[in-house]
């Protein structure tokens, strides 16, 4: 058996003994937990491996579900979607061990731990599988385990709600999913991925669609994203780490295998991914912009990262259609490192919020404040995570997003007119995107840890223990490093998608050290602007040594005690670009601004509304909820009447096929 | 055959329920004696005792507990049941020329007439309000499963039929004890009433 089954068995069997120990908290967290990082450790043997240039070995046993078989392998693409799991999973058990100490003995921990694994060992094997059975089986069991996680706090309304529109919305997925692959089955004549081949351009189309659709749903494409900003919040903060950070990749994983069995992608695939990455994208950051639930702001940033990978994509499939093989690379490799660097810094400020949840019980930006003073580790990880989601060199959001800028500036300057123009759109898509999360996290960051404390609780916050800030630590090394290591992830990444999609190895030689030398160049600039900046920070120490540095409040307006409500706030940090993007994302304003000379009584208050949620999911589904029930005449309640149907029914279709 | 067609019409015809138990049951005798032929005498006992004696006796002493005798204001009228018994007969009859010939069997009448009991049980379970009259359905049903089994393959596998015919006994084992507790709580058996339990309509 490979080391990665040993894994899922190691979690499992965590799993399984933390839930029938959960009567002992402690000993079901022990169990949970270690299942866990024993299981991530164990897996993480094949991956590494294979990324380290070992042979991907096929493993196959028989499956008593038809036309299913066990069948699964770790090639290059599988490993490289493992690694950021299987490191991800390991961390978020470690800090969750602390994380979920709170609700010891006041709720079962113990069935939480049981799915956490399950959901790992899902992912695993989402990744690995090489059989629509067995894939959709182990799709499904990942969108359950994450549906029990989001709804830990089942007693709450909200988190009740979100448990709901992540399981119809994921089903929904699940659904096109299905489609997809008996499309692809039926026409290889076996559901092995082996023997998925090119299909014929019409039918191609139409299974792209099911891809985009099914996967898109799972990886927070809009307008399918509505159950990402319910279920992150409202989930265990190490579980949204999790979600967030690598089980929406399953969705991008997915997409992108299925591209491979389809065959030369035509230009309006690409445009179709370019049109949505740039939708999910603005749209993604501008809802983040205007969020005040610190987690809920991550969640929307997670539809905006997806909106960027599915750029990257989208541009790549462009570049392959036009046979432009740098943009292709570009666009492909920058949209695959974009996935292991979301999984590093979105699973860190995730666990960022949550320990700054967990230590002030709140995750409304607008009752915190000052915690970098009261928790400077967690604050200095968010904010490294923070610069690397707002793609700032030398961290690793930048080299992804840099490898897509250039894809798509090399596309404007192509000789092929097609692809300039939506390459061009591209770029101004992207830089939007890129400004407006800098603004984003500008305000997550400078709200929640600088200034003031608005509340007592924030006031009160103290330091998260070592279980907690250690996976912070390493998530933010993580980050760093890739940064550091650019040209090398460039090449690992290159390596994949010449082996996942065929590209010619010797073009792909030339296109490499194009962008290893660039990337190099970039990273030392990068390197050399730190050490300037750290430079210039040991400079003003040493300047400040031996002398008195008085501390002084902030300049006051002439009020003489300026207090914690006079701060800037998360809504009125984003109303001007709020009221730029009006049109887009429908904030509701209400305010009774101050008149007059001496002013009596005023406020300001933003709500916003998910448009896609509001004008288009609520009004389908009560458009199907109001067709359905006008069937509720069916259902009284009568037995015989329900046996007579059967009856009939089965009568019926006895004589019609006679 | 022709007995077994007999009985199912008084099935349908008869608003006594004493003699629907009857009659069940002396179709379960009958069909219990058709195993003879293939001298299966396990399979035959086997049926014979628990259909011929210990089923009526349930049914006697959960009639007793419950205290109805007759089947009152079903949803379908006695002597339209009996016209819907006759055209039954006559679909399962057409249903059993079209279906592909079988084996020589037993006799060349135990399709139509397993049908037919077939859809008598089903009749019985629509259109009977007292739940012990749908027990009695089900029996009949069940009967003519058997009696399709018997016709179906000549060498009938004992094994299948044996472990239909526990099941049957459990189920009416337990659908007795059930009327009885019904009834207990609430004082009858008359299932219109019990579509009051049912989900309302939010």
């Amino acid at each position: 058996m490979p080391p990665i089954m040993t894994a899922v068995i190691l979690l499992l069997a965590g799993g399984f003994l933390a839930l029938l120990t959960a009567r002992l908290p402690r000993l079901s967290t022990a169990f949970g937990v270690g299942g866990a990082v024993a299981g991530c450790v164990v897996g993480l043997i094949q991956p590494v491996r294979v990324l380290a240039g070992g042979i991907s070995e096929a493993w196959l046993r028989p499956w008593s579900v038809p036309y299913g078989s066990l069948s699964i392998e770790v090639d290059l693409l599988s490993a490289f979607f493992l690694v950021p799991i299987l490191v991800l999973s390991a961390l978020a058990a470690v800090y969750g061990q602390e994380y979920m100490a709170a609700w010891r003995g006041r709720r079962s921990t113990g069935a939480s731990w049981f799915f956490f694994n399950a959901l790992v060992a899902s992912m695993i094997v989402v990744v690995i599988a090489r059989n629509t059975a067995l894939f959709l089986v182990a799709w499904e069991l990942m969108s359950l385990a994450s549906f029990f996680l989001v709804t830990f706090e089942h007693d709450k309304d909200d988190v009740r709600r979100a448990g709901w529109t992540y399981l119809v919305a994921t089903h929904i997925g699940t659904a096109f999913l299905f489609a997809l692959f008996l499309l692809l089955g039926r026409a290889a004549g076996s559901l092995n991925f082996i023997s998925f081949g090119p299909a014929p351009a019409a039918s191609a189309g139409v299974l792209f669609l099911l891809a985009v659709i099914g996967f898109g749903t799972k990886a927070g494409f809009m307008p399918l994203h509505v159950w990402l900003p319910e279920a992150h919040p409202a989930a265990p903060s190490h579980v949204s780490a999790l979600m967030s950070g690598v089980m929406i990749k399953t969705g991008i994983y997915g997409l992108f295998r299925v591209l491979t069995f389809l065959g030369p992608p035509p230009a309006w695939w690409g445009l179709t991914l370019i049109g949505i990455g740039a939708v999910s994208g603005i749209l993604g950051v501008l809802f983040a912009l205007a969020q005040r639930d610190v987690k809920r702001l991550l969640a929307y940033s997670t539809v905006e990262n997806a909106g960027i990978i599915a750029l990257g994509l989208g541009l790549g499939l462009l570049g392959m259609s036009y046979g432009d093989l740098t943009v292709a690379v570009a666009g492909l490799a920058g949209a695959l490192l974009h996935v292991v660097n979301h999984a590093a810094f979105k699973g860190l400020l995730f666990l960022g919020a949550g320990a700054v949840a967990h230590s002030t019980g709140t995750r409304d930006m607008d009752r915190l404040g000052g915690l970098l003073k009261r928790m400077p580790r967690t604050g200095s990880f968010f904010l490294i995570g923070a610069a690397a989601i707002c793609a700032l060199p030398p961290l690793n959001g930048f080299v992804s997003e840099f490898l897509i800028y250039f894809g798509a500036f090399k596309g404007v300057i192509s000789e092929q007119p097609a692809i300039v123009y939506p390459a061009l759109g591209l770029v101004i898509g992207l830089a939007l995107i890129g400004g407006l999360a800098a603004a984003c996290f500008t305000k997550a960051f400078g709200i929640v840890f600088l200034g003031e404390p608005r509340s007592e609780s924030a006031a009160h916050a103290h330091e998260c223990g070592r279980a907690m800030w250690i996976p912070m630590l390493a998530l933010a090394a993580a980050c760093a490093a890739i940064g550091l290591a650019a040209p090398a992830a460039c090449r690992l990444v290159i390596r994949v998608l010449g082996d996942a999609t065929g590209m010619d190895a010797f073009a792909l030689d030339h296109v490499v050290s194009t962008l290893t030398s660039i990337l190099s160049f970039v990273v030392g600039a990068g390197v050399a602007l730190m050490a300037l900046v750290i430079g210039l920070v040991f400079a003003r120490r040493r300047l400040l040594a031996g002398r008195e540095v008085a501390h002084a409040g902030t300049w006051d307006c002439g009020y003489l005690k300026p207090d914690a409500r006079m701060q800037y706030t998360a809504s009125s940090f984003s109303q001007p670009l709020a009221r730029l993007f009006h049109g887009a994302i429908g904030t509701k304003i209400r305010s009774a601004p101050p008149k007059g000379l001496f002013p009596k009584t005023a406020f300001f208050g933003s709500e916003l509304v998910d448009v896609f949620k509001d004008r288009l999911f609520k009004p389908l589904f009560l458009a199907v909820e109001s067709g359905v029930s006008r069937m509720r005449w069916l259902q009284h309640g009568r037995l015989q009447l329900y046996v007579l149907y059967i009856a009939v029914t089965l009568l019926v279709l006895l004589i019609w096929k006679l | 055959m022709v007995c077994l067609v007999l009985s199912n019409l008084m099935l349908v015809g008869s608003s006594r329920i004493a003699v629907c138990i009857r009659f069940v049951a002396l179709q379960g005798v009958l069909l219990g004696l058709l195993p003879l032929a293939l001298h299966h005498w396990l399979l035959a006992g086997a049926s014979i005792a628990i259909k011929g004696t210990v089923f009526p006796w349930l049914l006697f002493r959960a009639m007793r507990e419950a205290n109805v005798r007759r089947e009152v204001e079903p949803y379908v009228g006695f002597s339209t049941s009996l016209m819907i018994g006759v055209a039954a007969l006559g679909i399962s009859s057409w249903i059993a020329s079209r279906l592909p010939p079988l084996a020589p069997s037993i006799s060349p009448m135990i399709l139509p007439v397993a049908l037919f009991t077939m859809i008598t049980g089903l009749f019985l379970i629509v259109s009977r309000r007292q739940a012990l009259t749908q027990v009695i359905g089900y029996l009949a049903l069940e009967n003519g499963v058997f009696a399709f089994g018997l016709g179906l393959v000549r060498e009938a596998p004992v094994i299948v039929e044996m472990g239909i015919l526990l099941d049957i006994f459990v189920a009416v084992f337990v659908m007795g004890i059930t009327i009885f507790h019904i009834s207990r709580e609430f004082d009858q058996i008359d299932t219109e009433q019990l579509t009051a339990l049912k989900d309302t309509p939010s």
